[in-house]
């Protein structure tokens, strides 16, 4: 059974069909990359899996269950989280807190409990999220710089965070849009690294990368998106070679090795 | 017994200098509601004042109709602000930014219309309100609840659910997909500023004695709002430090006569200009307790970060 299944999924914006009529299947333990040319709609995707956008038409599930029209805090709590392509780290926090508000999904407490802040049990949750997210951090090699304020770090070193606040949100589908952009080539050894790492914790992965590289080394299988329809799907090597994906992509003039 | 006692305490401080502090004590419960909704949470309100209005009548009344012990008073006018606050932010929380203000403002304005046309409030006359039924005088009770309410805000603003706000602020979109009911939790936030903005409200009520609807409107909202400001938006020790100056600046000036909220609002410019984060903005009180101490501060991992050093412009 799939972890993820979308059917004949939609959705417009005025005239514009940015997602048609796909049909798209995460399954359990993968990584599957979701490519294309730009404004193909693959982070259009990730925003209705994610609840951010509705879709016009189809169905989303999850486990079976469908979450078309769950609200996006709601989905992140059944176990689905992600990360932006334009970042969207929590700028003037910490990077600890960054991570630890991704942890939220892990407690409980709320105004009440923040009242009774000095009981022991409301003490054992905050400091069994503060371990939770120095584990996430320490995965992504930031734990030197817990203190730090996100907007100061690197460009790299955000797009980590924000691999941890999402990893912190301890999901079974984690989505990554376009996670290498911006890095150098040691930068992106070790995101590849990073990725199989957490695909081994048992966490399936859908992602969205331009650099062609990066994603034939990586993915279990991808799925080619243009003008919001699906035009292939398959294996690294059976894509690659796919005349309509090499259409798509020599016929805009975008450059790749496929 | 200890009633009297207290009240001899109280009776040793000069009456004017004990209108200050008394003064600064309701100032400081109202700037840290509004601190947690706009400084905390990031939501723009312009109508802060109107949840005062409310806390004010409720408790005048209650004292004035049923003259029931002044606690039971005092929580009921928190409760039924607060239950004014949830009333309007389901609707208008959905709003952001300059329309949420602008909605707040409105809710304020037309609740004054309308308390200024109840009997009950005895319209535009006012409510003249007696002396609360309580043997702690009046002073002693204000600062108890400023105490209180800055206990409060410290374990909010130290929780899974002060985060939750923070993010908020940072970050509406990402705070969603990290699995927090943005709509809940601005909601909440809400209420508790109104539950606060009650209580100052009922005490404000009773230690002036004379309420009228036109106390609480928009300059009123505005002065709570820069003392916020003015403290550095998000910070505890500047909303209390904001809400002492500028209640205190004005008595203080009073020697400049009637140049005296001239100056008062070049000050004002003055310090917004030289420090637009706040008075204490970006400053850690804790830290500068450990150095003037002269003790190496523990580093503030295992808990949450230190929501004191914050501060920062209203976006
Ligand atoms: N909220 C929106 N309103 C209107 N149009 C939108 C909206 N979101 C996306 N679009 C449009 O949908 C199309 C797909 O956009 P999307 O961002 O999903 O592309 P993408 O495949 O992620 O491209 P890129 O590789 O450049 O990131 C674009 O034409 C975009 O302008
Ligand atoms: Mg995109």
């Amino acid at each position: 059974m799939p972890l993820l299944t979308m059917e004949r999924v939609s959705v417009r914006f005025g005239g514009l069909v940015a997602v048609n009529q796909l049909d798209l299947e995460v399954r359990q333990g993968e990584i599957l990359a979701l490519i294309g040319p730009n404004g193909a709609g693959k982070s259009t995707v990730f925003n209705l899996i994610t609840g951010i956008y509705r879709p016009t038409e189809g169905t989303i599930r999850f486990r079976e269950e469908m979450i078309n029209d769950k609200q996006p805090h709601d989905i992140a709590m059944r176990g689905i989280s992600r990360t932006f392509q334009t970042i969207h780290l929590f700028n003037e926090l910490s990077v600890f807190e960054n991570v630890l508000i991704g942890a939220h999904t892990q407690g409980k407490s709320g105004l009440f409990g923040a009242l009774g802040g000095f009981l022991p049990a409301k003490r054992r949750e905050e400091r069994s999220l503060a371990s939770l997210a120095r584990e996430c951090l320490e995965l992504v090699q930031l734990d030197s710089k817990t203190e730090e304020l996100a907007k100061n770090l690197s460009y790299g070193e955000q797009r980590r965070l924000e691999i941890a606040r999402a990893l912190a949100v301890k999901p079974s589908l984690l989505l990554l849009d376009e996670p290498a952009a911006g890095m150098n080539p040691q930068e992106k050894k070790e995101l590849m690294e990073l990725i199989r790492q957490i695909q081994a914790s048992g966490i399936s992965i859908l992602m969205v990368e331009h650099d062609m590289k990066f994603v034939m080394g990586l993915s279990d299988r991808i799925v080619v998106l243009d003008y919001g329809a699906k035009i292939a799907e398959g294996l690294p090597e059976e894509v690659r070679f796919n005349p309509a994906v090499i259409e798509a992509y020599l016929g805009k003039g975008v450059s790749g090795q496929c | 017994m200890i009633g009297e006692y207290l009240e001899n305490l109280v009776n040793l401080v000069d009456a004017y200098y004990l209108q200050i502090f008394v003064n600064i004590g309701i100032a400081i419960i109202l700037a840290l509601g509004l601190n947690l909704v706009t400084g905390v949470t990031g939501q723009l309100s312009l109508g802060h004042a109107a949840f005062m209005s409310i806390g004010a009548f409720t408790g005048g009344i209650l004292t004035i109709k049923l003259g029931m012990p002044f606690s039971v008073n005092l929580i009921s006018s928190g409760l039924m602000a607060a239950f004014f606050g949830v009333l309007i932010g389901f609707p208008i929380l959905r709003l952001s930014g300059d329309y949420l203000a602008i909605a707040t403002l409105g809710f304020a304005e037309i609740l004054k219309v309308i308390l200024l046309n109840l009997d009950i409030t005895n319209r535009a006359l006012g409510l003249s309100v007696p002396l609360p039924n309580t043997p702690i005088p009046l002073p002693i009770y204000v600062w108890l609840t400023v105490l209180l309410v800055i206990a409060a805000m410290i374990l909010i603003q130290n929780s899974r659910f002060g985060r939750a706000l923070r993010a908020i602020r940072e970050d509406e979109i990402a705070a969603e997909t990290m699995g927090i009911n943005t709509t809940l939790y601005k909601i909440q936030a809400f209420a508790i500023g109104a539950f606060t903005a009650g209580l100052g409200g009922c005490l404000y009520a009773h230690f002036i004695a004379y309420i009228n609807p036109s106390d609480f409107g928009f300059s009123k909202s505005v002065d709570i709002l820069n003392m916020v400001v003015l403290g550095g938006l998000g910070s505890i020790p500047g909303s209390v430090l904001g809400a002492s100056l500028l209640t205190a600046a004005p008595e203080f000036l009073r020697f400049m006569e009637r140049y005296r909220m001239l100056v008062y609002g070049a000050l004002l410019v003055f310090l917004m200009i030289f420090r637009p984060n706040g008075l204490l903005g970006g400053v850690s009180v804790r830290q500068l307790v450990c150095k003037a101490l002269g003790i190496k501060p523990r580093p503030r991992q295992s808990l949450s970060t230190d929501s004191n050093m914050e501060g920062r412009r209203v976006k």
